[in-house]
């Protein structure tokens, strides 16, 4: 599929603002930063020659203890050439993001989770809070430097002692 | 649980309070599981829908993390739990396309019959689960008993009723047993009737029909920019099914429709699904008919075990190859793949990023229940009455296990 | 009482109070209509067509307020526990728990930074199903050794 799909056309348009990541192997993939991405993410779903108007999916990843740390990846899908595209738009810590709710109505939730578990603030989100944990919940659960048992709380004896109590830790992670 | 404030005292012109903020569920027996809804309601009317989720979230994203990508598969069959081989079959698909292999032509079939089994079995619980809720206690029961004849297949294949766990990379774990065709070709040939009775049964309904009849209606516009997918989508009158346009496994070798609808309210989104069991139906009959013996798993020491357990008993190097799999698991090359297939909720996509380890660096699921949950906070669909919201979620067909992951 | 019985055949019954109050809580369990995750289908199907609890005298009620067991269906995270526990609260006594399915056991494989480890943690349990989901045939089980549980029970004497 990403043998028919014009990246070049892209690459051409953003004149050097947007380059192309050979190593992705299963689609086309392009890697932009974020104060572009907003331009580009319109550019792919206005423009004739793309209608990428199907915006599958946003996932954060977090490259710890490597830079730049972290990385937004989104998915779209072109509904009427059957192309997919990927962009990455990696992101220095702390974390920040413009939002493209604007774009695409579907990816409030989306940007909503990935601020849940990594912390990446978008910027003029309508609705940035918490998704899936409650609103007092403290830390970012998907980062890798949080435990995946969490904290040791009464509903999980099993968890990791806060960092700063002076217990020793009740066992290791997985 | 309903708690009701009234939040609004004096915006009405004859200075009587009117709105108040009313919450629905997380326990209510219409929300299909754990969602809750804010409410903010004058009279009987409502005025603005917040859903909460998150109410089942466990972790899964991490959990994969720190398994090995054998480990991983019951915990996909844990997303969508009504569909587990569906589930396993798209997980089972990304890790092959990382590791660039492919299953042998019989287990492709044998996973694709399994999907669309469950496909109807999923279909079947929201086919007499939207009546429930609407007030029709009947349908369920006997789409229950339809679905108790699935699970029984399942049961025969796999061994377990629901949480098959079928699927491994490079195949399936065991052939299928010996008379299960002919059950599953029985199971055929009573469900093709059954369908019709549904139809007449619910869909004839004058009742049924004037709660979901231009209730939730859904423009293809608006569809795609909330991102739905699956029935929800072409009920819309979008004409896209990954089945069809990127045909994965064996879907290019089978003859079937793609059912889109029009109007996208709640009926043609119920009716879209009843039609699809349809087809699935042929679809299975179909594996069934050009499923040829063969191997059912790949021959690959490295990444499967052996089929023929006598040569574990002979040969030294199948039994250490067939212990470092048990111990360690296998090395996936460095790389990352999203792979989408059509669930029966939807695009379900695995995006799987590996660092060259047994284990995958990241797993990002795009579960399509958390995506078409979202077109319930939107205020374009004419969801107008309390009562239109109950059959708005049923007609969405969320499951919230996979919502919430 | 053995002329008497005999005087009275077929029309008297003669039994303890408190046999006949733990007989009728145990042949009316009403559970909640309340599904958390892939327990509930289990538990869907066993009140449906083929395994029907109903012949147990147990049916679903959507209101804590009607029901005497409730059957935690699935995994109970952090955010979820304290809505069981306030439902569990609304329930009038005698109440009863079945904890259903290994999520609600024990936590099971989400051993994670949002599930709670046991529902024993925040509810008192009375019956544990296992399994992943346990098939309807073993809530019918688990079911049944809350009604010996029942019957087992001395709630008169416990009152002094």
């Amino acid at each position: 599929m990403a043998d028919q799909f014009p990246v070049a056309k892209i690459i051409a348009n953003f004149n050097g603002r947007v380059s192309i990541d050979s190593e992705v192997t299963d689609m086309a993939c392009v890697v932009v930063k974020p104060i572009d991405l907003v331009e580009l993410c319109l550019f792919l779903r206005d423009n004739p020659a793309f209608k990428f108007n199907f915006m599958t999916d946003i996932g954060g990843v977090d490259f710890f203890p490597n830079l730049p740390r972290f990385q937004l990846v989104y998915h779209l899908y072109s509904i009427d050439f059957g192309w997919r595209l990927r962009i990455k738009c990696p992101l220095e810590d702390p974390p920040k993001a413009p939002t493209i709710t604007e774009i695409w109505t579907t990816a409030n939730w989306h940007e909503r989770e990935a601020y849940d578990m990594y912390g990446i603030v978008f910027e003029d989100h309508p609705d940035l809070r918490r998704i899936y944990m409650w609103q007092d919940f403290e830390g970012w659960p998907m980062r890798r430097d949080f435990p995946l048992r969490g904290y040791k709380d009464k509903y999980n004896p099993f968890g990791e002692e806060k960092p700063g109590a002076d217990q020793d830790p009740i066992g290791d992670i997985l | 649980m309903t708690d009701v404030n009234i939040i609004d005292q004096s915006d009405d012109e004859s200075g009587q309070s009117r709105e108040v903020l009313m919450n629905l569920g997380p326990q209510h027996p219409s929300t299909h599981g754990v969602l809750r809804l804010l409410l903010q309601m004058d009279g009987e009317i409502v005025k603005r829908i917040e859903p909460h989720i998150g109410l089942l979230h466990r972790g899964t994203e991490k959990l994969c993390e720190n398994f090995t990508y054998t480990q991983i598969f019951p915990l996909t069959d844990r997303l969508d739990y009504l569909c587990q081989p569906s589930n396993n079959l798209g997980y089972a698909l990304a890790v092959e396309a990382l590791l660039g292999i492919k299953a042998p032509e019989r287990a492709q079939y044998i996973r694709v019959m399994m999907a669309e089994l469950s496909r109807i079995s999923g279909h079947l619980l929201i086919t007499g689960a939207l009546p429930m809720d609407l007030g029709a206690m009947t349908t369920l029961l006997y789409t229950m008993r339809d679905r108790e004849m699935i699970m029984d297949i399942m049961e025969m294949i796999s061994g377990a009723r629901m949480h098959t766990s079928y699927c491994r990379v490079g195949g399936v774990r065991e052939d299928l047993p010996e008379g299960c065709l002919e059950r599953i070709l029985e199971f055929c040939n009573i469900f093709e009737h059954r369908i019709a009775d549904y139809e007449s049964l619910v869909g004839n309904n004058r009742v049924f029909l004037a709660r979901v009849e231009n209730v939730g209606n859904i423009t293809g516009e608006d569809a795609i920019a909330l991102g739905l997918s699956g029935p929800c989508l072409r009920a819309s009158g979008i004409d896209w099914d990954i089945r069809r346009d990127a045909p994965y496994e064996i879907y290019d070798q089978l003859d079937f429709k793609v059912i889109v609808r029009t109007d996208g309210d709640c009926y043609d989104r119920w009716k879209c699904r009843v039609d699809e069991m349809r087809e699935s139906l042929k679809m299975v009959r179909q594996c069934i008919a050009q499923m040829r013996p063969g191997p059912f798993l790949i021959d690959d020491p490295k990444i499967a075990f052996p089929v023929n357990k006598d040569l574990l008993a002979h040969s030294m190097e199948a039994h250490i190859h067939h212990f470092k799999l048990a111990a360690e698991g296998f090395k996936v090359p460095k790389g990352e793949v999203y792979t989408a297939i059509e669930a029966p909720k939807g695009e379900l996509g695995f995006y799987i990023i590996s660092d060259g380890t047994e284990k995958p660096f990241r797993v990002k699921i795009r579960a399509p229940s958390f995506v078409n949950l979202q077109a319930l906070t939107r205020r374009t669909t004419n969801m107008k009455y309390l009562a239109d919201v109950i059959a708005m979620i049923g007609s969405l067909d969320p499951v919230m296990k996979e919502v919430d992951k | 009482m053995g002329s008497l019985t005999a005087q009275y055949k077929d029309s008297v019954l003669f039994t303890t109070s408190e046999n006949i109050i733990n007989w009728s809580r145990k042949s009316s369990l009403w559970p909640e209509t309340f599904g958390i995750a892939c327990c509930a289908i289990e538990m869907i199907a066993a009140g449906c067509a083929r395994y029907d609890l109903d012949r147990f005298g147990v049916v679903f009620r959507s209101s804590p307020r009607q029901s005497d067991v409730m059957i935690i269906a699935g995994t109970v995270t952090k955010k979820m526990a304290p809505i069981i526990r306030r439902l569990y609260d609304q329930m009038p006594e005698p109440r009863y728990v079945i904890a259903m399915g290994t999520c609600a056991i024990s936590g099971g494989v989400y051993n994670t930074y949002s599930v709670v480890q046991g529902s024993d943690l925040f509810v008192p349990v009375d019956v544990h199903v296992a399994g992943c989901p346990p098939r309807p045939d073993a809530l019918l089980h688990g079911i049944v050794l809350l009604q010996q549980k029942i019957t087992g029970s001395r709630d008169l004497k416990q009152q002094v």
